[in-house]
């Protein structure tokens, strides 16, 4: 036989390379270089020297993260993607041979035989070949245009070709099609189709009400959905053009990417006689054992009691047991919870346990909000102890923590439904906490990893995700766990009465809170001084700014005389836009403005070139200024009675007003007044992120005042004070604090609200995220500004008003002061010329920045 | 070496144009230079404008600050807040970024830019 003969030439070759100890040491031939392939090296080195590991892959580059593939669309390269380099097997003296499959084992011989020729005997032998992607037979398919996605020169086929295509389609509505949709889009494809053969979408993972839920959340992202399809044809010359389905419809797409479930690799199993399933997969027990008892199978090849696990975690877990086998250990796999979440970026998907299950077999809750588009299941024993399992579209925050729950069998809370609805009467959640696991429960389920060694971890100086990440191994493989480790990190702490310290930057080993503290009673006037007397080093863009807002917020003085340390939207005072060019902003309280000042923002506009707007705060933004124009703009704008509006800082910025009594037959006070005395009150008062108000004349609310910062609604006997709302990228309404007050009442709530939230946020700590993180929450804050309940409200007033007769237009000490102006160049050697490289170009009747 | 002996001193400003702390531009010919006045260690810097993330003219607007235990002095842009070392014009947010740096010389209240 002709490799037999060659067979004997290359083992002896290939000992000799060996050193001298690894003559008398197994050989151990892992067959896949993939995620479960290189986890298997892994393992076995961090437990073992004993063996000679010896590794073939078929593709042409070293182990990836396949899970993240998507993501190598978004920026991530091949080596971001990689899971270890080259070197790492070198250093390990594993043998590594990349582009060259197996294409033959010999069992009698216990020898292996590649594609480039290579002949080699082991001792062991570890098939860890993965799955591909599952092609359906369908006419055309062989077409132009046609993909599958599973390895990185699939993308980087999918990537070119896209560059052509407007429309294309995914066969496959699982995990892996609303991925790769999700994908073509983010590539530019303008119109992306969904093709699925189920009544629903994920059908493995949710229900029809789910998979309904997560339809609408698609369209939205835009993606058409077609349900109960099957394609019965793929058209088009050579390359795609469209797709005929069996009911007689068709689909014009240019491109189709294939995801219709995968195929264990099993060929190579199956040429050796290894048993495979009828439907694939090579049949392992539950030491991952084949029917040869020196070949192992892991990861998606094995089929173990019928089944393929399509996942990683539980891949891992397979190679833990063969390492475990194979140095003496005790240790099985009894199959894997198949729980997942889905990472596609916009829509949170998740199921967990058993989640089909249904009545009478279990108790069932639904939350189901189509307005918001969020679905939600928690399916519960009918002894109302146990989680049995759930879905979650659209908001899945709460997927790791049910997920343990499951898992660990913890004993559900009273009010079950509080788990999936968060407790709405303002106590704090019990039961369902990170700190009430047991022990045991698997926190990283990719690296196995339990609560135990976290908390011990933590307790023996690992505080931060970094140094336990590098200690357990936690959350370095999906990351999914990461929320879970960082409760865990954060209540273990508290749990050991540590303060858990969010200290600034390398600069400065203090919280912002602290900082302000000692900076208050020091009385120290500049970032210089702050640095020395607290800090290291020479400082940076984070804590300058940082410091910057500390020191106005207690002396108020022109920040622009300490311009360096601002951020550089404060240092020009302009919000910095593309190309270079500024914006002026002037404060125009409340939203109400003279015929006679129009005129003037038109005039200034019109004499400087500038684009103008209606901004959402009910005031005009002028954009495309020169730097060199600003205080000339400024001067003229002041000349006629406006002040700044503090657009570019962390300050109050609007506050928003309906037109009110004086109008609207609803109103019931003179809403516009009364936001016009706030704004007036609070203007340029520094803080840790912007503040926006608003005033509404009714409960119409038409200001829109319960989603900024604090709102106030006019009742019949006074108004109604709402603070901590928040718009932006994640909205949340603002809490009621007081009812019916009087203004008087109003104001001094908001100064203590305000100033107490200056003087104890985070920095860049909106004031919603500021009250979501506080111990005690709303009834807390309400304790403190109504009850006084730490007895610093008179102080808090005081400090208001301080900052309040202080109050300065700091543009109009620019304008006056020739010093100051003279920092508003571009060139330092031309002062009088312009950026060149700020141009122009017409949009409608105005101009845009071109760049 | 021939680097040193080709190098053109060209005069940007006076000492007093740059802000403590802080940076300006300086216009020569077609180019455009950030000065850093690193006050706070008495040492001067030079680069490129342009912040080579999204081509924006407008590094000398930026923070300047220093990192690590070397305390390696490092200019922040103000758009995206990418950072890079003042000393060899390396991105220290971990991109493939690098700027172009040049020799400073202060003689006499004056600055001067070394041009190669
Ligand atoms: C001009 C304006 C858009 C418009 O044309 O209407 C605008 C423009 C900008 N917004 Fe805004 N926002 C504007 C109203 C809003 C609103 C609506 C409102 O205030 O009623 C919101 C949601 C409400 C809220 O803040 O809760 C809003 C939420 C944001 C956010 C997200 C804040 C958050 O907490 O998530 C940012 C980003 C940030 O601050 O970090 C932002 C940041 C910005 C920046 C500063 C981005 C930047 O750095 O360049 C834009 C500056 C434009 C400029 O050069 O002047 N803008 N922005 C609006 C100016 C209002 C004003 O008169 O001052
Ligand atoms: C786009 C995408 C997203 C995913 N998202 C998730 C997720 O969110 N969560 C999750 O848990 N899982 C996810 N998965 C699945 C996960 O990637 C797989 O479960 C995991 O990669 C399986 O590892 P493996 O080593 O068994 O197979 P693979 O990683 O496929 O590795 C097998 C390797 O063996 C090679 N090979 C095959 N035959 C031979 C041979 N004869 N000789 C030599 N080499 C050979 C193959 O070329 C391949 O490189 C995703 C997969 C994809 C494609
Ligand atoms: S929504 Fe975004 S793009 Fe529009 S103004 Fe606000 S920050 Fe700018
Ligand atoms: S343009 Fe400089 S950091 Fe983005």
């Amino acid at each position: 036989m002709h490799f037999r003969s060659q067979l004997d030439v290359f083992t002896n070759k290939v000992a000799l390379t060996f050193k001298k100890s690894d003559m008398s040491k197994p050989i151990i031939i892992v067959i896949g270089n993939g995620m479960v392939g290189y986890k298997f090296c892994e393992k076995l080195v961090a437990k073992s020297t004993s063996f000679k590991i010896i590794v073939f892959g078929e593709e042409p580059r070293s182990a990836y993260d396949r899970v993240h593939l998507s993501e190598y669309f978004n920026g991530k390269s091949a080596d971001d993607l990689s899971l270890a380099p080259v070197s790492w097997y070198a250093e390990h003296d594993i043998a590594l041979h990349l582009n060259d499959p197996i294409q033959e084992i010999n069992r009698t011989d216990k020898t292996i035989h590649s594609l480039k020729g290579i002949t080699l005997k082991y001792d062991y032998l570890v098939m860890a070949t993965g799955s591909s992607a599952f092609v359906p037979d369908i006419p055309g398919i062989e077409k132009n245009g046609v993909f599958v996605y599973r390895t990185i020169e699939d993308l980087e086929l999918i990537k070119a070709y896209a560059a052509t295509a407007k429309n294309g389609a995914v066969m496959g509505g699982g995990l892996l099609g609303l991925e790769a949709a999700k994908a073509l889009i983010d590539l530019g494809i303008k119109e992306t189709h969904v093709i699925e053969f189920a009544p629903r979408l994920m059908p493995r993972q949710i229900d029809s009400a789910g998979s309904g839920t997560l339809q609408s959340k698609l369209r939205q992202l835009g993606v058409t959905i077609h349900l109960n399809k099957s394609t019965a044809a793929i058209a088009g010359e050579h390359k795609i053009e469209a797709l005929h389905f069996t009911d007689e419809t068709s689909l014009a797409v240019d491109m189709l990417v294939i995801s219709a479930g995968i195929r264990p690799r099993d060929e190579l199993a199956k040429l050796a006689g290894l048993h495979t399933g009828t439907r694939g997969g090579i049949i392992v027990n539950e030491k991952m054992q084949t029917n040869d008892e020196f070949i192992f199978a892991i990861g998606e090849c094995a089929l173990y009691d019928g089944m393929i696990y399509g996942l990683v975690a539980p891949g891992y877990d397979m190679a833990e047991v063969v390492v475990t086998y194979l140095t003496a250990g005790e240790k099985s796999f009894y199959g894997y919870d198949m729980s997942t979440k889905l990472k596609l970026i916009g829509v949170d998907v998740a199921s967990f346990g058993d989640c089909f299950i249904t009545e009478p077999d279990c108790r069932t809750i639904v939350f189901e909000d189509t307005h918001k588009g969020v679905y939600k299941r928690i399916n519960i024993s009918n002894d109302g102890k146990y989680l049995l399992g759930g879905i979650l579209v659209g908001e899945a925050d709460a997927y790791h923590i049910l997920l343990q729950t499951v898992n660990n069998k913890i004993v559900l809370p009273p009010n079950p439904e509080d788990l999936i609805l968060g407790s709405r009467g303002g106590e704090a959640n019990e039961g369902a906490g990170v700190m009430s696991l047991p022990d045991e429960a698997l926190v990283c389920s990719c690296e196995a990893v339990s609560k135990a060694t976290i908390c011990s971890a933590v307790n023996e100086g690992a505080t931060s995700i970094d140094a336990l990440k590098k200690c357990t191994k936690a959350a370095t493989s999906c990351g999914g766990c990461m929320p879970l480790v960082k409760d865990l990190i954060a209540g273990t702490l508290k749990a050991g009465g540590q303060y858990i310290k969010n200290v600034i930057c390398e600069h400065f080993d203090y919280s912002r809170q602290e900082l302000y503290d000692l900076v208050k009673i020091n009385k120290l006037k500049n970032y210089d001084l702050v640095l020395d007397h607290f800090g290291k080093g020479d400082g940076c863009e984070v804590c300058k700014p940082v410091v910057a807002s500390i020191l106005s917020s207690l002396w108020n003085d022109v920040i622009v005389k300490q311009d360096t340390i601002q951020d550089s939207n404060d240092r020009y005072l302009a919000n910095i836009q593309k190309g270079g060019t500024y914006s002026v902003v002037p404060r125009i309280p409340g939203g109400e403005i003279t015929p006679d000042k129009l005129i003037v923002i038109g005039q200034v506009a019109k004499k400087y070139g500038l684009y103008t707007k209606i901004t959402g705060g009910q005031r005009i933004d002028l954009f495309g200024a020169h730097i060199n124009d600003l205080p000339d703009i400024w001067e003229e704008l002041i000349d006629a009675g406006f002040e700044s509006g503090h657009a570019y800082g962390k300050a109050l910025r609007t506050v928003k007003s309906c037109v009110g009594s004086t109008w609207c037959r609803f109103g019931l006070h003179d809403s516009v007044s009364f936001a016009i005395e706030i704004e007036d009150r609070y203007k340029g008062i520094r803080s840790p992120h912007k503040l926006k108000g608003g005033v509404s004349g009714c409960v119409r609310e038409c200001a829109e005042a319960q989603a900024k910062d604090f709102g106030i609604i006019a009742t019949e006997r006074g108004w109604n004070l709402f603070i901590c709302g928040n718009g932006g990228s994640k909205p949340q309404h603002a809490q009621l604090l007081a009812t019916d007050i009087d203004n008087e009442t109003c104001i001094k709530y908001l100064d203590r609200f305000l100033m107490f939230y200056i003087k104890t946020a985070d920095p860049l700590t909106r004031t919603a995220t500021w009250l979501n993180k506080m111990d005690g929450g709303m009834s807390y804050l309400k304790n403190v500004i109504i009850n006084d309940s730490l007895g610093i409200n008179e102080q808090l007033e005081e400090e208001m008003q301080a900052l309040v007769n202080t109050y300065h237009c700091e543009w109009k000490e620019v304008v006056e002061n020739p010093d100051l102006r003279k920092r508003f160049a571009h060139f330092v050697n031309a002062p009088d010329e312009k950026d060149p490289q700020v141009k122009f170009e017409p949009m409608r009747e105005q101009v845009k920045a071109k760049w | 070496m021939e680097t040193i002996t080709n190098i053109e001193w060209v005069l940007a400003c006076y000492t007093d144009d740059v802000p403590a702390n802080g940076g300006a531009c300086m216009k020569h010919g077609n180019e455009q230079i950030a000065i850093f006045n690193f006050s706070r260690r008495n040492e001067w810097y030079a680069t490129q404008n342009l912040c080579p993330h999204k081509q924006q003219m407008a590094l000398s607007r930026g923070m300047i600050g220093s990192t690590g235990d070397d305390c390696t002095p490092k200019i922040a842009c103000p758009f995206h807040k990418k950072t890079f070392s003042l000393i060899n014009g390396e991105c220290l947010s971990g991109e493939e970024y690098q700027l172009k740096t040049y020799p400073v010389k202060v003689e006499n209240g004056k600055v001067y830019i070394g041009i190669v």
